[in-house]
């Protein structure tokens, strides 16, 4: 998604890649391109193209990939704000 | 494993050997000799050539006989196109055009204004005619899912998983964790389809990764799960080549249609509010020094009315559809630009008819109503994080709502000027 870029710096995506088994699964799954594999390991190659969906951290087998996953939907965030961080799934968002 | 799957055309013989006792007449065959049939206009209906001579012939002809599939207190859905048959029982095989009603669904859905109600029943559907050999796609079971997916399966046979995400799509319930493992799993077990399959393998759609762990699909029930293209319209390619996605088939894309699709939801969700801002409105536009005029309701109001209105277009229509071409990242301020773009124009039409603050409070509230509104669109949009939503959100809201803090003072205050 390169003609589409939001706010830099802001994503919580993080990797150890000492752990990394290079099963390429991240890279299958991100719908940003996030991730690539350099030899054997993934990397993380566009970091701002992180939404925090998710996705990586679910279906990396070695656990090596962190986000706070999470919904990027104003009207989620401000429900979060009144009635506190944690909200069933079935609110009322997007 | 040999598995036989016939195809729904037998209904005919089966309705006859099992489901009718013994001597009783198919109503197909007395439908042929009845009176007035629907294929052979040409017969007249005085011929009293029929089983029941004698009677009067009278109304329209009979329907088609009732097929074993209709079961009492159900319905066949319209995108039912017949039934095959597998060792877990009959499969429906889905109709992969849309027809009207699909059509007119689909602008409810778009709406948003009946789109909870659009589910599609959770389980297992066929297209084309799969075998044991052929490959399983799952999906969501919102309507707008089912349907993309099913249409672009116009040259295939492969079996169609429907989970039950309570009627959101692959990637919302993914995000929700309605479209789980857990789920996938659950449905495999409940409709048997290890025992239709040759294989152990699953295509789900990539977007669903966010709340499917392959790993825990396959650990609980052995099937592999592959990550299949984002778009439908990608998913027989992607079959053709041997299940694997060019590289610009795993990137989400955000064109202008799509946004353009996304605005009647946007303006749905202002609605509501709309209609409280219009009360305060009018409230707000009659007080004065003669406590409240109900002129002054009526004449001022309908220019705040109209800055309120000009913000929900700017906000909620121009600034998704300008998205890629308007300045800035926050989203907030994207809306900031579509709304003066808007008012500006509107302040001009008004000039002689507003006083100098009235002018500032049309401007300040116009712009935090479209600014709110556009920073509301992150929630349809592919692309934004929520650490990042949160960060925006931080910063626009407090001066959005100074803007109509101090649009209403000066609102007040003019009356009382002026």
């Amino acid at each position: 998604m390169k003609d589409y870029r939001y706010l830099t710096g802001v994503s919580t995506l993080l990797m150890t890649q000492a752990s990394c088994a290079g099963c390429g699964m991240c890279t299958l799954v991100c719908p940003h391109g996030v991730f690539k594999m350099v030899g054997k390991k993934s990397q993380i190659i566009d970091k701002d193209g992180c939404m925090e969906c998710g996705a990586c951290v679910l279906n990396c087998p070695t656990g090596s990939v962190a986000v706070t996953p999470g919904v990027g939907c104003a009207a989620y965030i401000i429900q979060t704000w009144i009635k506190g961080k944690k909200l069933p799934v079935s609110a009322n968002c997007c | 494993m040999s598995v036989k799957i016939t195809d729904g055309k037998k209904d005919a013989d089966l309705y006859s050997n099992h489901c009718r006792p013994e001597g009783f007449t198919i109503p197909e065959t007395s439908a042929k000799n009845g009176c007035c049939p629907q294929d052979s206009p040409q017969v007249s209906c005085s011929s009293g050539n029929t089983a029941e001579q004698g009677e009067p012939c009278c109304g329209p002809p009979p329907s088609a006989p009732s097929s074993i599939h209709e079961k009492p207190g159900y319905a066949i859905c319209r995108y039912v196109s017949g039934f095959l048959n597998t060792p877990v029982g009959f499969v429906p095989r889905v109709s992969t055009s849309l027809d009207l009603s699909d059509h007119i669904g689909t602008l409810y859905a778009r709406s948003g204004f009946f789109r909870n109600d659009y589910k599609v029943a959770p389980g297992l559907y066929a297209a084309g005619t799969p075998d044991q050999n052929s490959p399983v796609l799952v999906t969501a079971n919102y309507k707008l899912s089912f349907d993309t997916i099913r249409t672009r399966l116009k040259h295939s046979n492969v079996w169609l998983l429907v989970i039950d995400t309570r009627g959101i799509n692959v990637w919302c319930a993914g995000g929700k964790s309605l479209f789980s493992a857990k789920e996938v799993v659950r449905l495999i077990r409940q409709t048997g389809l290890s025992r239709i399959l040759s294989h152990r393998k699953l295509i789900l759609p990539q977007l669903a990764a966010n709340g499917v762990s392959a790993q825990s699909v396959r650990k609980a029930c052995g099937f592999e799960v592959i990550w299949g293209p984002i778009r439908a319209e990608d998913i027989e390619p992607f079959i053709e080549n041997n299940l694997k996605a060019a590289p610009k088939m795993r990137q989400v894309t955000f064109d202008t249609l799509d946004r353009l699709t996304l605005i009647p939801v946007e303006l749905n969700f202002a609605w509501k509010p709309s209609l409280l801002a219009i009360l305060t409105v009018f409230l707000l536009s009659g007080i004065g020094p003669d406590i409240f005029s109900l002129t002054d309701t009526v004449s001022r109001g309908s220019m705040l009315i109209a800055a309120f209105f000009t913000g929900v277009c700017t906000g909620a229509i121009l600034t998704p559809a300008l998205l890629p071409w308007l300045p800035f990242r926050m989203f907030s301020l994207k809306g900031l630009i579509a709304g003066l773009a808007g008012l500006i124009p509107l302040i001009f039409f008004f000039r002689e008819k507003a006083a100098g603050m009235e002018i500032f409070a049309l401007l300040f509230m116009g712009l935090a109503v479209s600014s709110y509104l556009a920073m509301n669109f992150t929630g349809s949009t592919p692309f934004t994080s929520p650490s990042g939503v949160e960060k925006e959100m931080k910063k626009s809201i407090p001066i959005q709502g100074i803007a109509i803090a101090a649009g209403i003072i000066f609102w007040v205050a003019a009356a009382f000027v002026g």
